[in-house]
């Protein structure tokens, strides 16, 4: 596990997390759901699986397998689009494989060859490569885009009843140009084409970097937030290099429901992993009709603010003012009430407020943050204990305690004095669109319910189900 | 800041139901906003407060913070403090001071001390007010919430449970404190409430919120003796 080495030395600071187990692919399909494991298909014939969307494996060849696939669920079918150069590039050809199931344990996994979809003759300014398929959720049509440096990014059109090309002898709609590995998206009344520019496959020396446009119409044309259109090379930057992660490229959507996204894509090179290309899944947030790559939780101290209501999760004891209660005067000691007293007043230390603390389990509690003891929350990722897409579930304790925050048998929550590993005390963090986070336990004794972080009242927290349009599910993580 | 309003000086030693008599009488009484209830019980408010208490007399008491509330409330002032369901006009001992319940009723969605303390010329600042209130309940329900505000400090019980404790020099915001989820009996089921004040302005608001916490604004009635 890529965190479990850095885990211990680094509890309160800022660690990023990778997927964990195998998650070596270059060019990952879009990631779907079938029978409850996640699935994603990759250059080469490589095949990722995960039964929790956090810890990966190797999965099943596909019987067609060649450049990027991208794969859909539509009706009672998986749609995977492949494609191939058929000689030297940039001839090449798209072809539609399609299966009921995308479980090779299923009996019902058979794959049926769908034909050519899109294809590029070596001459035309075009290179039939990099599926990337879109059902337009206003109308339900189903659209293709595809395409490489040779050339443009094209658009074709398909029957959402079996995948294949609808009007063959149409001549493709030209989107952009110099990029690749594209896709297109819906949101608020906006098309998007996310597609990648830069090098590939040069590892730590890729340039790859996502770049997106929007447009009216799915058929464009898809500018950028400087106006330029991607005919002419524009794209707002969605995804650069950065931390020691470069050349992220090929976005797929993964819409997890009630306004809960996020974004699969590769990495050139994984600095931890030595350079080599491997998956991530990350946040999909949206700021001012554009669409921004968030980050995964982590690891740190936190104070965990309601966005309804401003107040800040703590242990529910008796807290102590930073500096000590003030005397008479103020705290100044007779420089006055607003002097302060001339000196830096250090972090509450809880080795020292907690010792009033009683010793059992404690309510938790909301209350106006004033960077006391009792309201700095360590996040920490917990090993072998599984995830969700995109994270390991992490335990939430007093920071310097390990006094952790659960779940009891009836949906409410405590703090008990200290951490067993038990799912009700395992949490899920989920970054919204808006960058605030959605809080879940793993598990709620003697429940399947799926319930959230919530703020009733203004002192008060609790589970509730989760609902997109309230402020009471969300919450900002600061630092403390 | 916090300006803190000053104490207004002792009217006179009013019976239960000289409230009324000044709020409606005299000239020169100061406003209230509470009443004397005239029907035997009350549904809650369109927003589900509950608007119908009894009250007794204000109670010298000094601290906000969580330990000093928590020692005040559980000092025993009266007999059958955290049982007794006072009727209007009821008298309790405390120390040497004869304190009486009083009906209150408000058509806002808070109960005023203030106002309530401040026509029976009685102190308003450093002060410990109990309350009782009956929430009748045709149906069992379970999964609602008591969902409070107070000024100040407040502590709560339900069929003599305590479900909720705020604490601090803190001002009345609706559903500020909140109980985790409870049944409410079929039948009668006693609410008591105790709220200190540090100094200037205090009240309070109550209701229920359903298990979608929303305001459970039918399926009870409120009575008070």
């Amino acid at each position: 596990m890529k965190y479990a080495m850095l885990a211990a030395a680094l509890a309160l600071s800022s660690v990023a997390f990778g997927l964990d187990g195998q998650i070596g692919i270059h060019d990952p399909s879009t990631i779907v759901l079938c029978n409850g494991k996640f699935y994603t298909y990759g250059t080469g014939g490589s095949s990722l699986v995960s039964d929790d969307g956090w810890t990966w494996r190797a999965g099943t060849r596909l019987p067609r397998t060649g450049l990027a696939p991208d794969v859909i669920h539509l009706g009672d079918r998986y749609y995977v689009y492949v494609a191939a150069n058929i000689g030297a590039q940039p001839k090449a050809a798209i072809n539609l494989i399609s299966s009921k199931t995308l479980d090779p344990a299923s009996p019902d996994f058979k794959w049926e060859e769908g034909g050519v979809v899109a294809s590029s003759d070596g001459i035309e300014e075009s290179n039939a490569i990099d599926p990337g398929v879109f059902l337009d959720p206003n109308d339900h049509r189903l659209w293709l885009v595809y395409g490489s440096y040779f050339g443009y990014i094209r658009l074709v059109e398909l029957d959402p009843k079996t995948g294949k090309r609808l009007h063959p002898n149409d001549q493709p709609r030209n989107l952009a140009i110099n990029c690749e590995a594209s896709d297109m998206i819906y949101h608020d009344g906006w098309y998007y084409l996310l597609a990648t520019h830069g090098s590939c496959c040069a590892g730590a020396a890729s340039g790859y970097n996502i770049r997106v446009g929007r447009a009216r119409k799915v058929t464009g044309p898809f500018l950028d937030n400087s106006g330029v259109d991607m005919m002419l090379g524009g794209g707002k930057l969605f995804l650069g290099s950065s931390g020691r992660d470069i050349g992220p490229g090929h976005f797929g959507l993964l819409d997890l429901g009630q306004g809960v996204q996020k974004f699969s894509l590769h990495y050139e090179a994984d600095l931890d992993r030595g350079g080599a290309s491997v998956l991530d899944i990350r946040p999909l947030l949206w700021r001012d009709g554009w669409p921004v790559a968030g980050e995964n939780l982590k690891e740190g101290a936190y104070e965990i603010e309601s966005v309804r209501t401003g107040t800040a999760l703590e242990l529910a004891v008796e807290g102590m003012p930073v500096g000590g209660r003030p005397g008479r005067g103020g705290r100044g000691g007779g420089r006055g009430m607003f002097a302060g007293t001339g000196a830096v007043i250090p972090p509450q230390d809880v080795a020292q407020v907690s010792t009033s603390w009683p010793a059992g389990n404690i309510d938790p509690r909301l209350a106006n943050y004033l960077s006391q003891a009792q309201q700095k929350w360590a996040i920490t990722a917990v090993a072998d204990a599984g995830g969700y897409p995109g994270s390991p579930y992490f335990k939430i304790a007093i920071a310097g305690t390990d006094r952790t925050l659960a779940v009891t048998e009836d949906a409410e929550l405590v703090v008990l004095p200290a951490f067993t590993g038990a799912p009700e005390q395992l949490w899920r963090f989920d970054e919204l669109a808006d960058g605030t986070w959605r809080i879940m336990p793993k598990a709620i004794p003697n429940s399947k319910s799926e319930l959230a972080l919530s703020a009733v009242g203004s002192s008060f927290a609790t589970l509730g189900k989760f609902d997109p349009a309230s402020e009471k599910q969300r919450w900002l993580l600061k630092t403390p | 800041m916090k300006v803190r309003k000053h104490y207004v000086p002792a009217l006179a030693m009013l019976g239960c139901s000289a409230l009324l008599a000044i709020a409606a009488g005299d000239t020169q009484a100061p406003p209230t906003t509470l009443t004397s209830p005239t029907t035997p019980e009350k549904a809650p408010g369109a927003d589900g407060f509950i608007q119908r208490w009894l009250l007794l007399e204000p109670i010298g008491a000094n601290g906000l913070i969580d330990s000093a509330v928590q020692a005040i409330v559980r000092k025993e002032y009266f007999p059958d403090q955290f049982t007794v369901v006072p009727h209007d006009g009821d008298k309790v001992s405390v120390g040497d001071a004869q304190l009486v319940w009083h009906a209150v009723e408000t058509k806002n969605y808070n109960i005023n001390l203030f106002h309530f303390a401040r026509t029976l010329g009685k102190p308003t600042s450093n002060v410990l007010f109990w309350a009782v209130t009956i929430v009748n309940a045709p149906q069992e329900v379970r999964g609602v919430r008591l969902a409070i505000g107070s000024n100040a400090a407040s502590v709560w019980w339900v069929n003599g449970k305590q479900v909720i404790g705020i604490y601090g020099d803190r001002q009345t915001v609706i559903d500020d404190g909140v109980s985790k989820r409870l049944k409410l009996n079929k039948g009668q089921n006693i609410v008591r409430a105790a709220i200190v004040n540090g100094g200037g302005a205090t009240d309070f608001c109550a209701r229920f919120l359903d298990a979608d916490d929303k305001p459970l604004v039918k399926g009870f009635t409120v009575q008070v003796k």
